[in-house]
């Protein structure tokens, strides 16, 4: 029995019992561990957990029970955000082992929705990367082309939907992390607005920046992933308390008329040409179906990225304190006293590129650098925010890449992670200004390398966002295209 | 303000972190700092006179709920993780008569 492929499909074949869940699961499972070794998508995996799961949901259904949006689709979920069955290791050394005692109100909303989590996938440390080469699980590759990244930090779950190992994951996206591994592995990759879903079990990088996203095949999976995941939640108290539309899951895809906001700047210098091709085409078709592009400006958008690495990194340097080998985590053996501990633990056990960036946002809070640094970037995060109230009066959505080139090669930029942080300049906006932003599949460049659309909107506006990407799904058929079976090395 | 990032200064900073590095890593962050806090002075051209902080992109401040108890973590759960403990607390190396912590 061919199992379906979208996540909406899935819950319908369980539902109706066309497919048992734990043929599903089973399935799913077998992929993955198959496709493992080359491409070390997972962590971990839940095997016995999510077998138990898929198998109390076909017995639910046999006795006329009630089934959740999402009953039987298997899930994958980032490794930083905590699950309480298996382990939470962020991909740090710092956690490996870590038992989370609690379940994220993200993977508690989509248990209650009857998906099956099937384990955790694999990403840059604590979220601090691009490449997902940063990991103490070592480097996640691209299933387009395994000598490529698939992109970061939550790599490992883009690559698991692009490999159709899951048909939908949990990433978290802080400066483009949902996006930007969306790109490079040619799936649809979305980051809610600011407070639209929970951080509550998102283990903190940069807390006013970052929210938890879906990954999937299609812009109508994101739309159902994130109507279970969003709301309010106590636990969470930068969380909005703001109703979520019922029709968030129901789109209708209507182009004609959508204001999209093209800004030039966008095309300069340092845009790959071939990305700059499939994003231009891209624009075309919208266009073509009765979308109007409309010139919009973001004067300070060439400060973003400055702004993003002292603001990001300065609230990392908080949110990692909290690794000092006290309570949780690895902890030093060499320790003399309680100094000691902190610091042997902390330099033994966090890796390179997240010390960098500790070491940054400790130094842009510091007395005498203060006003200078971590000050200086909220005022232009003001000025970053007001650009786009602007250009949204005007339009209704932005439209421009995800990233300036496609997938690169492995080790390519991991010795200068100021070329790495460069990477983020399309994504990183919308993280500073609070906005919702998706990254849908656009074409492929003359290497066969998947290349992302990015469209933006003004904070909470999910179903004018999705509205659009739905509309250009439904006349492109990019987002269906598989890379090759990834499975013997 | 100087991107000058000396090797004196990674150390500063490394034990306001309370990152204990070696002397290798302390030059190669050296070299990296200078770059990156170079790359940031580029917010020096914004003029930002006027301008109010955004340390949150919404409006929400001081979200509070009743002052009532209830459940929380288990004792013996809260302890699952800790790579010392006894007595029912997180064990560590003395605290007292060290020098700075």
């Amino acid at each position: 029995m061919t199992i379906p492929d979208t996540m909406s499909e899935i819950a319908n074949a369980v539902r109706s019992g066309v497919c048992a869940a734990e043929q599903i699961a089973t399935d799913a499972l077998s992929r993955i561990h198959r496709a493992q070794p080359a491409m070390n998508a997972f962590i971990s995996t839940h095997d016995d957990e999510a077998l138990a799961d898929a198998r109390r949901i076909d017995k639910a259904r046999d006795q006329g029970e009630r089934l959740g949006p999402l009953c039987g689709v298997p899930v994958a979920v980032k490794d930083n955000i905590c699950t309480k069955v298996g382990v939470t290791t962020c991909g740090s050394r710092m956690l490996s082992g870590f038992e989370s005692l609690y379940d994220a109100f993200a993977v508690q909303r989509l248990r209650q929705a009857g998906a099956v989590i099937v384990g955790k996938t694999n990403l840059d440390e604590f979220g601090m990367g691009s490449s997902c080469e940063h990991s103490a699980s070592g480097p996640t590759r691209n299933p387009w082309d395994t000598q490529r990244v698939p992109g970061g930090s939550s790599g490992g779950s883009a690559a698991a939907v692009a490999a159709r190992l899951v048909p939908g994951a949990l990433g978290s996206d802080t400066g483009g992390s949902v996006r930007q591994p969306a790109s490079f592995c040619g799936v649809v990759g979305l980051k809610p607005s600011y407070g639209r879903v929970s951080r509550s079990g998102l283990v903190a990088y940069g807390s006013s920046l970052e929210q938890v996203g879906p990954l999937t095949t299609t812009v109508a999976d994101s739309a159902l992933m994130l109507s279970v995941i969003a709301g309010h939640d106590t636990n969470d108290s930068t969380c909005a308390d703001r109703v979520v539309p019922d029709d968030l899951g129901a789109l209708h895809g209507q182009l004609a008329g959508v204001r999209i906001g093209v800004c030039e700047a966008h095309f300069a210098e340092g845009l790959d040409a071939g990305v700059a091709q499939v994003v231009r085409a891209a624009l075309d078709t919208l266009a073509a179906s009765g979308a109007m592009l409309v010139p919009v400006s973001l004067p300070h958008m060439k400060y973003a990225t400055a702004c993003y690495y002292l603001i990001a990194t300065a609230e990392a340097s908080g949110n990692l304190a909290r690794f000092d080998g006290v309570r949780y985590g690895r902890r030093s053996e060499d320790a003399k006293d309680i100094g000691d501990l902190y610091s042997r633990s902390r330099g033994e056990f966090l890796g390179l590129e997240v010390q960098r960036r500790l070491m940054l946002g400790t130094y842009a809070l510091s007395s005498g650098y203060y006003d200078a640094y971590y000050a200086k970037a909220l005022k232009v995060r003001t000025l970053v925010k007001r650009d786009f109230d602007a250009a949204f009066a005007e339009v209704d959505v932005i439209a421009s890449p995800v990233a300036p080139t496609t997938a690169f090669a492995r080790g390519e930029k991991i010795d200068n992670p100021l070329s790495m942080y460069l990477g983020d300049v399309y994504t990183i906006a919308a993280n500073l200004a609070g906005l919702c932003a998706v990254s849908i599949p656009a074409g492929f460049d003359d290497a066969g390398l998947p290349v992302g659309l990015q469209l933006q909107a003004a904070p909470f506006q999910e179903s004018a966002l999705l509205n659009v990407a739905h509309g250009f799904q439904l006349i492109t058929d990019f987002h269906r295209k598989q890379p090759p079976k990834v499975e013997a090395v | 303000m100087a991107g000058e990032f000396d090797d004196n200064l990674v150390r500063h900073v490394a034990h306001l972190a309370r990152l204990k590095l070696s002397d290798e890593v302390i030059h190669s962050f050296a070299s990296h700092l200078s770059r990156v806090v170079d790359y940031v002075n580029l917010l020096n051209e914004v003029d930002t006179e006027g301008v109010p902080e955004t340390a949150h992109p919404l409006a929400a401040v001081g979200v509070m709920r009743d002052d009532t108890v209830g459940p929380s973590v288990d004792h013996d759960e809260a302890l699952r993780n800790a790579p010392d403990r006894g007595d029912g607390f997180f064990r560590v190396p003395k605290v007292l008569d060290q020098g700075d912590a």
